[in-house]
């Protein structure tokens, strides 16, 4: 979908639909349901992990490692013995912080930058948007991977490289959704009638945007816990001892030959997590606007 | 066509120059400089050797100067030399680019195999069995990590059941089919998300063409279904799958870093992994340019084909 066929279609729709209306279409679809019933399972997991599991996730005891699935380990447990849940458990909160720190940070320079963009036009727009190609020629795993080779890994090197990434989607997603409305004849009227460029910008031309930035900032959340999980998976991510869902992976993987759990059980909180804001994602942009349902 | 083509093409070269603008920038992004990071790993370094690879990384001049050398170094295919084995980049990469651009053709090939006749079933049994199959395989396939999945695969295919040869990788030259059947699952983890992409893509299209007068007319003429679907409506159902494989082609070859590391495939991205852990950064500048050159052409290339596929295109 191009971004700003979305942006005018959303905008469209927002406006002469009662939000009401678009509460409801949002809790009939099952997509919300099923999603957000995941990201709720996610979420709550990580942040009540201490209550939900009596083990430690770091803490090592030797003399149970490798072991299979059991009432007292649902997933196992790995190499050094400890919990395999209960680090999925634990990892959840480091991804979900990326995911929600990267995102958030691209939503607020991207779309800053893609509002003035498009609002100002002129060379500043033209700028912006040959970077912007610039940043989107690289495969954005590929950016992320090469940013953290020179800043090194880490936590807040790993928010600030996706950010860095998913900032020039976003920029486009916000101009776009500008630019739709810029010239239409309420802006116009709203301008003849005395509104100064921030009030226009607040009142008429921000809200427009609201629709697709919430689309794109929920199905790249789902991108952002994929590349935090793919660039730890590699190393690049937060360090051990400190449970993240790519680097259990890729413990899993040197022990595959003795037990498949280490690898298996980490994979699925991914793909749960990340199932779950898909489906948030589709559905909030089906709410937003009914005509893209097939 | 022509002026079309002209223009796409010059369109690319302002991206081009970024690129490597970006690239070149990258190796100064390092706190410090490279040289006190790469003399911080070996202590014992002395301050004469400490100019000699400021110089080699030319860090003693100006940057616009740097980048007139970078850029007439990369023509003529010259990007340096590993730190750590001393063997020319642009040479190693020539090496390693066949194996990158077999595991994406064949992703590619693998994704419009599963995703091209997925899709086409959903739109043909809307609302049936089939669909919901297919509309779970894209749910699941846009969420399930592609390393994750190669693991996965690993396990099964080849350890559990034996059908795929374990071991290192072996070049089509020397053997055909142990290269193939060693390729096989890396190609379908790399292509699993533009499979994806692709099924949802042929779904919806097939479905908005299948609800045109001309269809109707087909079936009012009395075609059988299956002449009507595929001699009719599909080929204007397929444009948008262009499309597609050119926004995905990134995610692709993104993932093509992570799989050559897990099944040790000697390509770009696992020259580019090896430079980043050993901190060689003439490997890692030279591999992310590779990898993002070949991006940018698969841009120009997809966009071409857009043009040839659908008229309309040129002439706006």
């Amino acid at each position: 979908m191009d971004s700003s066929t979305l942006a005018s279609a959303t905008s469209n729709a927002g406006r002469s639909r009662p939000r009401s209306r678009l509460a409801g279409r949002l809790l009939r679809h099952p997509g919300t349901r099923i999603g957000g019933l995941l990201v709720a399972i996610v979420v709550a997991g990580a942040l009540l992990a201490p209550l939900l599991t009596p083990y430690d996730p770091v803490t090592i005891s030797p003399e149970s490692r490798l072991q299979q699935p059991s009432s007292a380990h649902p997933l196992g447990t790995d190499i050094y013995g400890r919990d395999t849940l209960t680090r999925v458990l634990y990892g959840g909160r480091i991804s979900l912080a990326v995911g929600a720190l990267s995102v958030g940070l691209a939503l607020a320079v991207g779309g800053t930058l893609g509002t003035m963009a498009g609002f100002v036009g002129g060379w500043a727009d033209v700028l912006m948007m040959r970077v912007a190609d610039i940043l989107l020629a690289f495969p954005a795993i590929l950016l992320a991977i090469g940013l953290l080779a020179f800043l090194g890994g880490g936590f807040w090197n790993v928010v600030i490289a996706i950010a860095v990434v998913y900032t020039a989607p976003f920029s486009r997603v916000a101009r776009a959704a500008v630019l739709s409305v810029r010239h239409e004849e309420y802006v116009d009227a709203a301008r003849v009638t005395g509104a100064g460029d921030l009030r226009i910008l607040t009142r008429h031309v921000l809200p427009n945007a609201v629709a697709p930035l919430v689309v794109e900032s929920t199905l790249r959340l789902a991108l952002a816990i994929l590349a935090e999980a793919a660039l730890s998976f590699l190393g690049l991510g937060t360090q051990p001892p400190a449970p993240t869902w790519g680097q259990m992976i890729a413990e899993g993987r040197a022990v595959m030959t003795f037990s498949s759990w280490p690898a298996i059980g980490p994979g699925l909180g991914i793909t749960l997590t990340v199932l779950g804001f898909n489906l948030l994602g589709d559905s909030i942009r089906d709410a937003f606007d009914p005509h893209l349902q097939v | 066509m022509g002026p079309y083509l002209t223009r796409r093409i010059l369109l690319a070269i302002p991206t081009v120059l970024g690129v490597l603008i970006a690239v070149f920038l990258l190796i100064r992004l390092v706190p410090g400089d490279v040289v006190t990071q790469l003399v911080g790993l070996e202590a014992s370094i002395s301050p004469k050797r400490v100019e000699e690879l400021r110089r080699l990384f030319g860090l003693n001049r100006s940057l616009p100067v740097q980048f007139g050398e970078y850029l007439s170094g990369v023509l003529r295919g010259e990007m340096g030399k590993s730190l750590r084995t001393g063997l020319p980049v642009g040479k190693e990469l020539l090496r390693r680019f066949p194996v990158t651009i077999q595991l994406a053709s064949m992703g590619l090939l693998a994704a419009l195999l599963i995703g091209v006749p997925v899709g086409i079933m959903a739109a043909v049994r809307r609302g049936r069995a089939p669909d919901y199959v297919a509309t779970g395989f894209v749910l699941l396939g846009l969420s399930v990590p592609s390393f994750w999945l190669a693991i996965l695969l690993i396990l099964f295919f080849a350890l559990r059941l034996g059908w795929f040869p374990p071991g290192a990788y072996v070049s089509p030259a020397e053997d055909l089919t142990g290269n193939l059947a060693r390729m096989i699952l890396p190609a379908f983890s790399v292509g699993l998300v533009l499979a994806a992409a692709i099924t949802r893509i042929v779904r919806s299209s097939l479905l908005e063409v299948l609800s045109r007068h001309y269809i109707r007319t087909a079936r009012a003429k009395g075609l059988r279904e299956s002449i009507v679907v595929i001699k009719h409506a599909l080929r204007n159902a397929l444009i948008p799958v262009v499309t597609v494989v050119g926004l995905q082609f990134g995610t692709l070859l993104g993932g093509t870093v992570i799989i050559e590391q897990i099944f040790s495939l000697p390509g770009i991205g696992r020259y580019a992994l090896e430079g980043i852990n050993l901190r060689d950064y003439p490997v890692i500048q030279g591999a992310v340019l590779a990898i993002a050159m070949s991006f940018v052409i698969v841009n120009l290339l997809v966009d071409l084909a857009y043009g040839f596929l659908d008229p309309r295109i040129r002439y706006e």
